[in-house]
């Protein structure tokens, strides 16, 4: 299985620079990559670790602002590194392809799917115009795109993400590529979207026997489509090998890291039933302007000192359930309820000490924390400002807050938000709504914009913290990896309305409601035959 | 300080020969009554005198001394500009921050205010109203200060727009800071960089403005001294050949070229706005 | 379609209510004219007699909203009053100025559209070459020129000391068509230098930002030439920019005579419009206003139009 013919691409010490602040600093340092005819390769790795930069260089490429700066890189015999503009050029397109994360961005808006299908095969003399046609409708119909025969007559913004996706598979694969690059093809899509353009990739490149290098963050994702993975880090190689073997024996502790960091549960809590609920959604309906409902008639209780999970997909109305709660976007009937007391609708309304007692932790760190306030600051303006604290008892608490969320004081109090980590920055978020002293903090898809292992962090900080302080969490994310981590309660959202809800273990325990099961079985698993058997058992349900 | 040095140090020519007049204008503006032969508007001698003599530049139109116009005229158009400038940019400024931080029917309000006002030629505008009012300094800076704010409006609320939908003003917000807290701490720091840079760029607008309408005889009136009238005023040598209504000109133009290529390599300085991406 | 055509018309109607603010705002000028006004503009003369003919000869014992349906109405007929430092007809004072205005806009633009869209295009392709940094530098400059200085540095060279061109551009309503040409051109030459900077600069800027989209990066590793990139990938996209860039330059245009043509001595709307405010001959004030304000608005009205029907989005809806 691990080597399917010769050679094919063949890279030794590949040296990439990148420009910062007008100073050139190594981010490759020096990989050896080798590529069999016919084979996928995984390239997996966390933010910064020059996955897709590598993946470019495949294909002889860097982008502006970086530059390859030592090594071979060996193309079926030709070093693209001597190669002339025009020579990368006759290769590009005809036998290295390329698919990149946004395909709602890399297809031009202003020229329909078909012409764009058909440039690259005509352009390189490969097919006439007729023949490039014929064989984007192929493809099309392979691919599963609906209606395949006129779908190439549509404009990019007439098609869906995932639709998209698979066109652009479809023109990668237009000239019968050797080799195709797949940047997180996958990233941008919801986790049931991104099934179909799994299966449709694996099954296309199978049947043309195309080597690919296919990158991704996802550890799940790569056991699914490739012969052999490449783990990197910061730049640098970790691991390299077959597929099975490494994800069944992974040799480095970092590999053995990221296979661990979905395996994270929390146990399960009885749930004494409370006379009143802390919070508690009643019949909430809410739109945005332009009176399309966002939300149906949605109800949720959220016990004291425990973790209330909303999962949905892009588009279920889960963020705004948020916005509702807190006052944002006041509901237009309905009531919230704080302690068996109806809260005013709208923000502006609501005294401080009602304020104070619900807090909010955003998905983006970088822009939730002010950059040009110092962490003193941050932290130390809701101490003011609801508890009246100043001077040096103030300080003395925002040292105490910095302790509770790992962060060494003396080092971190004075620093800027831009001279932390993504991981650092979340944790001063944390900090900052943990100041307040609240009762209930909503946290935003809080662990959605990190790397998996700093996510896993921040998800024990999170539990600790309600551990020590009772504070409950109402938890909004997309990932079921991330509910089965910090959740006692689950609430399933689809398109604005709650489908189901319940303890832990019985909305995560069969039967489930319809919705719920194809969330649940869409989630990629380690397990390398996990996608070939989902897609088994779902051609047999329908059958 | 040390900081401006450093930053002098690292600029490009273009930058640093723009620091260099700037500093030199500021110098000569400050201390014109000192450095000056003559008065302001004193008459010296008979009109048209040539270069040399008593008189550096010679005398214009009416037998002054051109020199010691040239630079109390300095001192007037850089004061009056510069006046006007930090006008506009406190009514567009605080407008604009207004209007994106409130948002709803106030944004709606300013905006199509805006829109009219700026359907209309700045020109064409500044001058129906002198027809009106009449030109005296104070009411050519206000009215050249509100009709320039349109532009800073504009600018400061695309800028506070980009930062008002960041999470760190809503969550200001859900605290329960009011709208001067969130102005003042939240948003103004933010958008420092970029309204600094227009500043400089506004600056040199509503001096070739000012320096425009004095050259159409409508702008600051006579005796006071002002490069854009000191053109006008001594236009017919330059059919002599005569160089000498050519320096009040230039020495707009130089200006003008010294703060746009600070403003220039300021903007390239803080992010790359104008160039990468 | 109908998306598309909702929003023309959406934007059309929105520019004819500016043009209708526009004018009220212009009327209303002479509304806030304070009550000394009249005695400063007939001076030494004025007696209340004097004084209350002159009110009446604009007519401001009448209530101003029947004034003002009445200028409108009229402006609208063509009929645009007298004026009041000569007494003639202002319709015919301005109908061959404003004939010499869009003349010397024209060969302006003639001159000035295509070289600055060439230079902001190659400045944008070879971008930081030495070629960019000269043209960035020189525009620069430019920029920040008065439009006097320019013309002046323009007279002193090419008419006092190379004698080619005529320092006054005194043309007649007889004057052959080339002949016209030929004394236009310092004026022209002078607007061309002040527009071309502000447009190749907006040119370059809106071609790398185009140039810095994944689609182009995508098109460069389907291995296409750099022509085809150029010409299939960014031009149709270029070209909302582009013809924007152009229009707001036009409106800057037809506003910049102004000073222009007090400079070269011009017979045009710029300089009736500056002679008149001296006197303050208030209704050819605002005639004059009102077709200045009026072209720009309606060019900036284009721009927005020819953007929105050169979106694909909006070409072919969902």
């Amino acid at each position: 299985m691990s080597t399917k013919g010769d050679i094919l691409l063949s890279m030794r010490g590949l040296r990439i620079e990148g420009q910062s602040d007008e100073q050139w600093q190594e981010i490759v340092h020096g990989i050896d990559l080798d590529l069999h005819r016919g084979e996928v390769m995984g390239l997996i790795g966390e933010s910064g670790a020059g996955k897709s930069t590598i993946g470019l260089a495949a294909m002889g490429y860097a982008r502006p602002g970086c530059r390859i700066t030592g090594g071979e890189i060996t193309f079926d015999g030709i070093d693209l590194r001597t190669s002339s503009e025009d020579e990368l050029r006759s290769l590009r397109g005809v036998r290295i392809s390329y698919v990149a994360q946004s395909a709602a961005a890399s297809f031009n808006p202003a020229h329909r799917l078909i012409d764009q299908f058909s440039e690259t095969p005509v352009q390189h003399g490969v097919k006439s115009r007729a023949e490039a046609e014929e064989d984007a409708r192929v493809l099309f119909r392979r691919l599963k795109l609906p209606f395949p025969d006129t779908i190439g007559n549509r404009y990019p913004h007439q098609v869906s993400g995932g639709q998209l996706q698979r066109a652009m598979t479809a023109m990668a694969m237009s000239c019968r590529p050797d080799l195709i690059i797949f940047d997180e093809p996958t990233t941008a899509l919801d986790v049931t979207t991104q099934i179909e353009v799994l299966a449709a990739i694996k099954d296309v490149v199978k049947e043309f026997n195309t080597a690919a290098i296919y990158v991704t963050h996802d550890l799940a994702v790569v056991a699914q489509m490739a012969d052999r993975i490449m783990v990197l880090r910061h730049g640098n190689m970790i691991e390299e090998g077959v597929a099975r073997e490494m994800l069944a024996n992974p040799k480095d502790p970092y590999t053995r890291d990221l296979l661990a960091v979905r395996t994270y549960a929390k146990d399960d809590v009885d749930l004494i039933p409370h006379e009143t609920p802390l919070l508690k959604v009643e019949n909430v309906t809410a739109s945005y302007g332009g009176g399309v409902k966002v939300l149906h008639d949605v109800s949720v209780q959220i016990p004291r000192g425990r973790t209330v999970a909303v999962v949905g997909e892009s588009g279920s109305g889960k963020s705004t359930l948020a916005r509702a709660i807190t006052g944002l976007l006041p509901p237009e009937s309905g009531r919230v309820m704080y302690e068996g007391e109806p809260l005013p609708v709208a923000l502006e309304q609501r005294g401080r000490e009602q304020l104070r007692r619900m807090q909010m932790i955003y998905q983006m760190p970088d822009t939730a924390l002010n950059p040009r306030q110092r962490i003193r600051e941050i932290i130390g303006r809701p101490l003011s400002f609801y508890l009246d604290l100043h001077g040096a008892k103030k300080e003395a608490r925002v040292r105490e807050l910095l302790e509770m969320i790992e962060m060494n004081p003396d080092e971190y109090i004075d620093r800027l938000p831009g001279e932390l980590s993504g991981g650092q920055k979340q944790r001063i978020c944390i900090a900052r709504a943990l100041a307040a002293e609240p009762d209930l903090i909503i946290c935003d898809e809080v662990t959605s914009a990190l790397d998996q292992l700093v996510a896993e962090e921040i998800l024990k900080l999170l539990q600790r913290l309600q551990d020590e302080v009772n504070v409950s969490y109402l938890f909004i994310t997309h990932d079921l990896a991330t509910v089965r981590a910090i959740a006692d309660e689950i609430v399933v959202m689809l398109q604005g309305r709650v489908v189901e809800q319940g303890p832990k273990e019985e909305v995560l325990t069969p039967p489930h409601h319809e919705y719920t099961d194809l969330l649940l079985s869409s989630v990629p698993e380690m397990d390398p035959d996990w996608l070939d058997r989902l897609l088994a058992e779902r051609q047999l349900a329908k059958t | 300080m040390k900081s401006i040095i450093k930053l002098f140090i690292e600029a490009p020519w273009s930058a640093r020969f723009g620091f260099v007049v700037i500093f030199v204008y500021i110098v000569l503006a400050a201390f014109a009554p000192v450095l000056t032969p003559y008065g302001e508007s004193q008459i010296v001698a008979d009109a048209f005198e040539p270069w040399g003599g008593g008189y550096l530049f010679g005398t214009d139109n009416l037998g002054r001394d051109m020199f010691t116009r040239l630079i109390f005229g300095g001192r007037n158009t850089i004061g009056i500009a510069f006046l006007t400038t930090m006008l506009a940019f406190l009514v567009g400024g605080v407008a604009g921050f207004i209007a994106a931080t409130l948002g709803g029917w106030m944004d709606q309000l300013l905006g199509r205010l805006v829109d009219v006002m700026m359907a209309i030629p700045t020109l064409i505008f500044a001058l129906l109203i002198l027809t009106i009012t009449g030109t005296s300094i104070p009411v050519l800076i206000v009215v050249i200060a509100l009709l320039d704010s349109t532009r800073v409006f504009r600018l400061a609320r695309a800028v506070a727009m980009n930062i008002v939908v960041m999470d760190y003003v809503e969550a200001a917000k859900l605290r329960g800071e009011g709208l001067w807290w969130i102005i003042w701490r939240e948003v103004l720091p933010n958008a420092m960089p970029p309204l600094v840079a227009e500043f400089g760029l506004r600056f040199c607008f509503v001096f070739l403005f000012i320096s425009a309408l004095s050259f159409l005889g409508l702008g600051i009136q006579p005796p006071t001294a002002d490069w854009g009238s000191m053109v006008r005023d001594n236009a017919t040598l330059i059919t002599y050949g005569d160089i000498t209504p050519l320096l009040p000109a230039g020495a707009i133009a130089l200006l003008t070229v010294a703060v746009n290529f600070v403003v220039d390599f300021f903007l390239h300085k803080t992010s790359g706005l104008r160039d990468e991406h | 379609m109908p998306q598309l055509v909702k929003m023309v018309a959406q934007r059309l109607a929105l520019g004819l209510l500016t043009l209708f603010v526009v004018s009220l705002i212009i009327f209303l000028g002479v509304e806030l004219l304070p009550g000394d006004l009249t005695q400063a503009i007939l001076g030494q003369a004025a007696t209340p007699e004097t004084v209350a003919a002159f009110r009446r000869e604009l007519g401001l014992d009448l209530p101003p909203h029947t004034r003002y349906l009445e200028w409108l109405g009229d402006i609208v007929q063509g009929d645009l009053g007298r004026s009041l430092a000569n007494g003639r007809e202002i319709s015919e004072l301005i109908s061959w100025r404003l004939y010499n205005t869009l003349f010397l806009a024209a060969i302006a633009a003639v001159i000035a559209v295509p070289l600055a869209l060439v230079l902001g295009v190659m400045a944008a392709l070879y971008r930081n070459s030495l070629f960019d940094r000269i043209v960035n530098v020189s525009t620069l400059t430019s920029i920040s020129f008065p439009e006097f200085f320019v013309a002046y540095i323009l007279i002193l060279f090419l008419s006092v000391n190379a004698g080619w061109f005529p320092s006054i551009s005194n043309v007649g309503s007889e004057m052959p068509f080339w002949d016209r040409v030929y004394r236009c051109i310092l004026p022209a030459l002078t607007l061309t230098l002040v527009v071309v900077a502000h447009m190749m600069r907006m040119t370059r800027a809106a071609i790398i930002n185009l140039l810095a989209s994944p689609y182009i990066e995508m098109a460069n590793l389907k291995g296409l030439s750099r022509t085809r990139i150029i010409v299939r990938h960014a031009l149709p996209n270029a070209l909302a920019p582009i013809i924007n860039v152009i229009v707001i330059n036009l409106a800057y245009l037809v506003v910049g005579v102004v000073v222009v043509e007090v400079v070269f001595v011009y017979p045009g709307m710029g300089q009736l419009l500056v002679d008149s405010v001296s006197k303050r001959d208030i209704p050819v004030v605002q005639s004059t206003s009102m077709f200045f304000a009026g072209a720009f608005v309606l060019l900036n009205l284009l721009a927005d139009m020819l953007a929105i029907v050169t979106n694909p989005r909006l070409l072919h809806p969902k």
